[in-house]
């Protein structure tokens, strides 16, 4: 059964080598470039790469969904190119554009060269509808590339149900059509990742084409270490009582409550500071780092100064 | 490997997971990627291939459980008094060692595993727990919730508690430090919980069967959770899957304005358009229709009877309040009472339904819900403000306690309103059984829908328009 898994290293039928040899190694290269990947994300990160399938990843603000694709990138030494969606996003600004402005120039430059020699329109016509003119945006750039790349697709929910089906032709065939030109396909499967906040539930048609990772909240130790890790000389007493009094404020009903980034940009507000101890008139000054909403601070302090 | 898979695939279709032909095919494939020996990899494989919800997870993990935990076991079956299932990671031999120790050693040895963090342990004591407590009884078909009941109150959690509270006092703690523990323990007093019902689900798997058993503790998605009947963590998870629903339902709204065909013939363009065509209207111009901002009216019972329903709809009176600048919300027992500015001024949806409890004039005589006395109150005080854009939306069981249904006043809403729904939260065969009297008001109503769970919601939100 375990000879399956090693049977395969390198290359596949598409002749395009593997990226990764094991999830654990795959976890291993996140570790090293500073992404603390859990057994989850990295067999996913893995599995991404070997079905050659997009990995759409969801989860609450600030879990590190972004962070996730540009570490991938990073550890493999590929380029990342990524789409940031928005509403309103269309066609033109996610695929490709036609450069109508060169083309013009074109067109005039034909005419007032030898008048004599009048190129065919038909001619003309082909000429001016060539990659040349093409100017590639995120999805088809990433398609083309020579060199593999980590296309990102940042907070997907926040596009139109509409436009949302614009990607599943990139997704599904790595492949972008366009009415002029033919099919672009793609010289290397690229590993997407799609990011959303789950703002709205996507179409089914996407989820399908995607491999489905949810990152939440992380437990407390892995909080810890990730902690450990960003703030160089904080002492481990205090980060262990950081990530505890944020594991409380994240069981309150909350309005946004607080994300990973918080937490460090907290710990290192504490090690600024000098603090060796977490107390609650700490906790209450320093709130305002943690929570962005005046009611949410409110209720939090409320909440820990009950106690007593 | 395949027919687990089939099987598996079917369970999670039975769930009501929507897992299509292509997903099949990709989590052949991801296995097949993998080293099968590997249990994390193959769950976190297929969960990536399968789940693409993340409200599914929590019924994803159960029916995993069900099938692969079964599968590794299934050479112990039968064998009930010899099993505690995989933890031989400590050593315990076992149904050997542990079971010679006396009750007070256990819950000694269950502190020691707890307090030390010692999951290895932990496993062994819940699966000593369950042969000495459980009493499981072969080839009985029950979900293992009596089974869950009589471990737990033999090994005295709260007693546990008290006892990791104490301990962690002698530490002396700061006031905010002893907070910080309590939450910690609580966590790890959830885990031994959590423990003893996986080794409970073990038990059952390998006395009757994946097959047989995931029918019966096959764990409902959230959306298929039954209002009435469902318990306070499940509520809790509801909480999460309504604000996008109820922003789908803003939308809806918002969508169904802005595509408006019929518009006001704008007289001045049509005459200046037709000055290119020699005076002739041949396009006509409309005047870009206005939006109007849908009004909607919650009207919503909060007796007992729906107690659970009504603390759900108010969350989604909460939400949509988010979303909508015009939504008034009414509640009702036998008194009505607009509750709008409360649900505005609230933070959250806990402040709210603490104000509702300080009291409301909601309750007028006895508590017990009077549907045609709270119509006709509504009627007789806003009833003037209901205007033909608005919607209004009745949630109730329609139990009316015996008194008289006062139907008309459905009837006179239906008149000036847009439309009037109404949402019931039981079954569809309960309807005019006892003292219902949806026969009553049904035909007042533009739409009936039952609505037991968040499927149904959604279903309706989805047909709105």
């Amino acid at each position: 059964m375990n000879g399956r898994a090693d049977a395969v290293p390198g290359e596949q039928g598409d002749g395009q080598p593997y990226r990764f040899v094991s999830p654990e190694l795959a976890g291993q290269s996140l570790r090293d470039v500073g992404y603390l990947a859990t057994e989850r994300i990295s067999s996913v990160v893995f599995l991404g790469d070997r079905l050659r399938k997009p990995v759409l990843v969801e989860g609450p603000a600030g879990t590190g969904k972004t962070e996730l694709a540009k570490s991938v990138a990073l550890m493999s030494g590929m380029r990342l190119i990524r789409l940031q969606c928005y509403e309103g996003l269309d066609e033109a600004k996610a695929l490709y554009e036609w450069n109508y402005k060169k083309q013009l120039l074109r067109i005039q430059a034909e005419r007032t060269g030898s008048q004599a020699e009048a190129v065919e329109w038909t001619e003309l016509e082909a000429d001016i509808f060539s990659e040349e003119f093409l100017l590639a945006r995120p999805l088809l750039s990433a398609i083309r590339a020579p060199d593999p790349v980590v296309l990102l697709i940042d907070e997907v929910d926040r596009l139109d149900v509409e436009t949302e089906a614009l990607l599943l032709e990139v997704l599904s065939d790595y492949q972008v059509s366009i009415p002029e030109l033919g099919t672009v396909t793609s010289v290397q499967t690229p590993l997407v990742f799609l990011t959303s906040n789950n703002s709205r539930e996507l179409s089914e048609a996407l989820k399908r084409r995607c491999l489905y990772l949810y990152i939440d909240y992380p437990s407390v130790e892995r909080e810890q270490e990730i902690v450990l890790r960003r703030v160089p000389g904080i002492s481990a007493t205090l980060t262990s009582q950081i990530t505890g009094v944020v594991r409380s404020l994240r069981q309150l009903e909350l309005k946004k409550k607080p994300s990973v980034s918080e937490t460090i940009d907290w710990a290192q507000t504490l090690h600024l500071f000098g603090a060796q101890q977490v107390s609650t008139e700490l906790v209450v000054d320093t709130l305002h780092v943690l929570l962005k909403h005046q009611s949410d601070i409110e209720k939090a302090t409320a909440e820990l100064t009950a106690a007593r | 490997m395949e027919t687990i898979l089939a099987g598996f695939i079917a369970e999670l279709r039975a769930i009501g997971l929507p897992v299509s032909v292509s997903e099949n095919v990709d989590a052949a494939a991801a296995l097949r990627a993998i080293p099968l020996s590997d249990r994390a990899q193959v769950k976190s494989a297929l969960a990536a291939t399968l789940v693409k919800n993340h409200d599914h997870y929590g019924a994803f993990d159960v029916a995993f459980d069900i099938y692969f935990g079964g599968r590794q076991l299934g050479s112990l079956a039968g064998g009930t008094g010899n099993g505690t299932g995989e933890p031989k990671v400590t050593g315990f031999g076992s149904g050997t060692v542990l079971s010679r120790l006396t009750d007070d050693e256990l819950s000694e040895l269950l502190f020691r595993a707890v307090s030390q963090r010692d999951g290895g342990l932990l496993r062994a004591v819940a699966g000593e727990a369950v042969d000495r407590y459980a009493g499981i009884e072969p080839g009985r078909v029950v979900a293992g919730t009596f089974y869950l009941y009589k471990t737990l109150t033999r090994l005295d959690l709260e007693v546990l508690r008290q006892r990791l509270r104490e301990s962690a006092e002698a530490d002396g703690l700061s006031d905010l430090g002893r907070q910080l523990a309590e939450d910690d323990q609580d966590a790890r007093v959830d885990a031994v919980r959590g423990e003893v019902e996986a080794e409970i689900r073990r038990r059952l798997i390998a006395d009757r069967g994946a097959e047989a058993v995931a029918a019966t503790l096959r764990r409902p998605l959230p959306e298929d959770v039954e209002f009435l009947n469902a318990s306070r963590a499940q509520l809790a998870g509801l909480r999460q899957t309504v604000r996008p629903l109820a922003r789908k339902l803003a939308a809806r709204l918002a969508h169904k304005r802005r595509h408006r065909q019929r518009a006001a013939l704008d007289f001045r363009r049509t005459v200046r358009k037709s000055l290119a065509s020699g005076g002739v209207p041949v396009d006509l111009a409309y005047r870009k229709p206005r939006p109007a901002k849908p009004e909607i009216m919650l009207v919503a019972d909060i007796s007992g009877s729906v107690s659970a329903f009504a603390g759900f709809t108010l969350q989604l009176a909460y939400a949509i309040k988010s979303e909508f600048s015009r939504v008034r919300s009414f509640v009702f027992v036998d008194g009505v009472e607009e509750v709008t500015a409360i649900l505005q001024d609230a933070a959250d949806i806990t402040t709210v339904t603490h104000r509702l409890n300080l009291g409301t004039s909601a309750v007028r005589l006895d508590g017990h819900s009077d549907y045609g006395l709270a119509l006709e109150t509504f009627w007789e005080r806003w009833g003037e403000q209901v205007r033909s854009r608005t919607s209004v939306i009745i949630l109730g069981d329609a139990r009316n306690n015996y008194h008289a249904s006062r139907a008309w006043v459905l009837k006179a809403i239906r008149q000036r309103a847009r439309h009037l729904y109404w949402l019931n939260p039981e079954p569809v065969a309960a309807w005019d059984t006892g003292d219902s009297v949806m026969r009553e008001y049904a035909p007042e109503c533009d739409t009936v829908v039952e609505c037991r769970n968040l499927r149904q919601l959604r279903a309706f939100v989805e047909q709105l328009d």
